[in-house]
């Protein structure tokens, strides 16, 4: 009963979108408040609506009714309970229909929060919005109904790979879409805009808020994604360059080059055809990664529910998206107004420099990620784009950013004083270099370009946190100055520092932990050791044990530094996953302070002498803890922005900040 | 207890190796392994989803580690065993395409963006160098009358 009144409410909450387009879009034209305002109320009650199903798909889910497909096909009884509530964004339908609550809930945020916004570029944003919505339901009640019956019910359900059963992973997705989605609501915004013909600085100011919060969720979003795959998929690695991290991390990279660029319309109203372009790109890119995930049309080692069918359906609705955002962008750009002047040295020219390496990176991400159907469809020669190729091209572009950055934030808008900048941070510069060399000298063995990473780093956080001494004043006026132009000093500035800030505490970890990790690996028996870098990993003892709805080997293993004193008691499993015949690696790992102790427990084969023996890798994974520090800071960093005066309440007006 | 350790019997048949890290693979020569193991993440496990032979368990990940671990025994140099393994398995097998005419647009696109970006922005520089025109006087009236309006 309640799974039909789901499934009711999922039909309805698709007439209302429809209702939500057709009143606001009439409303906009007529500039008639009744019909706007009767559209802001079908926005709210699509969310309202589309809540209900999802509420009844968790309770089918928790439940265990297997006369569910999706239930069926995804959930078992023996599951614990988080995994199953997970379940029900864990399967394509059920994804899909988390899409649709996540754009339909930002719908109805515009309806409720959208106050400040003039009333006929509400209505017109609502009813594009609207129309996403449409499309997004539409899909999800004709092609994926997650709440579609079986005609006969199995008595038990094929349980979720085990892979997904795993905390990381039941809060990756939801993060992951509102980051995603958060990006249509910057699209129906620019959408708009451009129907009305007005790409200005009031313009930019509105989207500003839901860019860094869209970018922020979606930062969350990939860190724990990328830490799920450090621990869950064995072998200590992060990122692999996989289509379907590249399909989460091209809309990042959008994202982040919009967050920069709609600084610059705002405070100076330049570039605003560029930053329009930017804010279709965002969303464009998110519908990019849906199709690219959910089609299948790439080999990936996370796609874990494809289907080709969809993945047309998916395609046209892009191209629909798309098509009608570049096309109405074509018609406008050239009527649009080209703002402000500036000089080459200017904190407009970095952020067009940010820019224009930030695209040149999403640019490349996406030749490699398509690539191979390229050249297939080309030559019908099958190629593979990876890791080394990435490696290769992504990560000088990067440091040249790196290079600059610091930089940008210091210059002044219009004209900038590039010898003046350039004697403040010439102090950051050798102190960042020094740092590196004594890294050079006593890491072993020496690795130059790792040493080169950490001096970028260093570069970074040195630079951030310069910045916000600049604006305190810091140390060249009286500490209680400083302390009151700290409370002056607005939020946005402390997201500012945080981001980049975090940005390099990133670069830290990934060159030390990329260039020093150690690795050992052996078969031992009972009470054999084997050395890893300075400690000593014992295997103590195996243990059997029962799970609820696994079976595994547990490894008991004592790691012992140089003096022989415990540093901890590592205890690996190698589950077996009788539903599916599926056997995973639970790793085990011990902090120690920033490092990590990695230790994976490996299947049982003949040791000397026929006593039995069990593989054991490990790895002392250095300052990995930092990999993931550094993106949890942008996104606090961006969450702090968030939080600024300005933003908050869509003003321009500026609450006491110390011009420097 | 009988259950399970029978359960955990066919769990450790379904598992293949330890990937590149097994102990029972390795080169004798230091040297020679950690040169196997550079190679190891440049080559595709070709049918695994995505991942190199570095990093893979699969069988044919360990078989193709075999045959590059006896190439580099047998004194190959990279290039050699690269060319080895593409007449073999096809371009597929690479992780990194090869610098070569069909994969010209791969390698040459970032540096053709990064140009184009480049030009653009000296364009809107240049373009930004020429003063704005001065407001004639009709304008400014109307400026100075927006401003004491507001």
């Amino acid at each position: 009963m309640i799974v039909e009144l789901g499934a009711f409410a999922l039909i309805l909450s698709l007439m209302l979108s429809v209702a939500q387009t057709g009143l606001s879009a009439v409303g906009g034209a007529r500039r008639s408040p009744v019909l706007a305002g009767a559209g802001q109320g079908a926005a709210i009650a699509t969310f309202v609506a589309l809540l209900v199903s999802f509420a009844a798909l968790i309770y089918a889910f928790v439940t265990s009714d297997f006369s569910v497909t999706n239930v069926a096909t995804n959930s078992h009884t023996d599951k614990p309970m988080l995994y199953k509530v997970a379940g029900a964004w864990g399967s394509h339908e059920g994804s899909m229909l988390l899409w649709c609550v996540v754009l339909t809930g930002f719908g109805a945020a515009m309806a409720v929060f959208g106050d400040s916004l003039p009333p006929r570029l509400r209505a017109y944003a609502i009813a594009v919005q609207g129309a996403l919505g449409v499309m997004f339901l539409a899909y999800t009640v004709l092609a994926s109904n997650p709440l579609a019956r079986l005609l006969e019910a199995p008595i038990e359900g094929k349980s979720l790979n085990p892979l997904l059963q795993d905390w990381a992973l039941a809060f990756h997705p939801p993060f992951l879409y509102i980051g995603y989605v958060g990006f249509s609501v910057v699209y129906s915004l620019s959408m708009a805009a451009l129907i009305e013909g007005r790409i200005d600085a009031a313009w930019a100011r509105w989207i500003r808020p839901w860019t860094l919060a869209a970018w922020s969720m979606l930062t969350v979003g990939i860190t724990l994604g990328a830490f799920w795959a450090y621990y869950e998929l064995g072998w200590g690695g992060w990122w692999f360059w996989d289509p379907v991290e590249n399909a989460s991390f091209m809309p990042w990279l959008i994202g982040a080059a919009l967050l920069h660029s709609a600084i610059v319309t705002e405070r100076r109203g330049a570039l605003p055809g560029w930053t329009a372009f930017l804010a279709l790109a965002a969303y464009t890119f998110s519908m990019l990664g849906a199709f690219l995930v959910r089609s299948g049309v790439l080999t990936s080692v996370h796609a874990f529910a494809v289907d080709p069918t969809r993945g047309v359906l998916l395609l046209i609705m892009m191209g629909v998206a798309a098509g009608a955002g570049f096309l109405l962008f074509g018609l406008r750009a050239p009527s649009l107004n080209r703002g402000g002047q500036f000089r080459p040295i200017s904190r407009e020219s970095a952020i067009v420099l940010n820019n224009i390496l930030l695209s040149t990176a999403t640019a490349v991400v996406l030749l490699g990620t398509l690539y191979p159907l390229i050249r297939e469809a080309m030559d019908g020669e099958a190629v593979s784009v990876g890791a080394p190729f990435f490696n290769l091209t992504f990560t000088p572009l990067m440091i040249l950013a790196f290079a600059v950055l610091p930089a940008g934030p210091l210059l002044a808008w219009k004209r900038g004083d590039a010898k003046g900048v350039a004697r403040k941070l010439w102090v950051v510069l050798a102190l960042a270099a020094l740092l590196g060399l004594i890294a050079y000298a006593v890491v072993q063995p020496r690795k130059a370009l790792a040493s080169g990473g950490l001096v970028v780093g260093f570069w970074l956080i040195g630079g951030a946190l310069l910045e916000i001494a600049e604006r305190l004043k810091l140390a060249r006026a009286p500490f209680a100055e400083s302390l009151r132009r700290a409370r002056g000093l607005p939020r946005g500035a402390w997201g500012t520092t945080l981001a980049h800030a975090g940005l390099g505490v990133f670069v830290l970890g990934a060159s030390f932990e990329t260039a020093w990790r150690v690795e050992a690996a052996q078969a031992l028996s009972l009470n054999g050791s084997q050395p890893l870098g300075a400690y000593t990993v014992t295997l103590t003892d195996v243990v059997t044990i029962e799970g609820p709805n696994y079976l595994a080997e547990r490894g008991i293993i004592t790691v012992t530094n140089k003096a022989g004193a415990e540093v901890c008691r590592a205890q690996p499993e190698r589950r077996f996953y009788p539903t599916g015949a599926q056997t995973t690696s639970e790793v085990a790992i011990c902090a120690k302070g920033l490092d990590d102790i990695y230790v994976v427990m490996g299947e049982r084969r003949a040791g000397e002498g026929g006593k039995p023996a069990w593989l054991v890798r490990a790895y002392v994974n250095p300052w990995v803890r930092l990999i993931f520090l550094g993106p949890l800071l942008m996104a606090i960093g961006g969450i702090v922005s968030l939080s600024d005066r300005r933003v908050r309440l869509g003003v321009g007006r500026r609450t006491g900040e110390v011009v420097s | 207890m009988k259950r399970l350790r029978a359960l955990l019997i066919a769990a450790a048949a379904v598992a293949l190796t330890a990937g590149a890290s097994d102990p029972s693979e390795r080169l004798p020569d230091q040297a020679q392994e950690a040169r196997a193991r550079t190679l190891f993440k440049e080559v595709r496990c070709l049918v695994c989803q995505n991942e190199s032979i570095d990093d893979s368990e699969a069988q044919l990940a360990g078989d193709l580690r075999q045959i590059v671990r006896e190439q580099v025994k047998a004194g190959s140099s990279d290039a050699q065993i690269r060319d080895f393994l593409v007449e073999r398995y096809g371009e597929f097998v690479l992780l990194k395409p090869r610098f070569s005419m069909g994969n010209a647009v791969l390698w040459l696109a970032p540096v053709v963006v990064l140009l184009v970006g480049g030009v653009l922005m000296a364009g809107l520089l240049r373009r930004r160098e020429t003063p704005e025109p001065a407001l004639s006087q009709d304008e400014e009236a109307r400026v100075r009358r927006l401003l004491e309006g507001d």
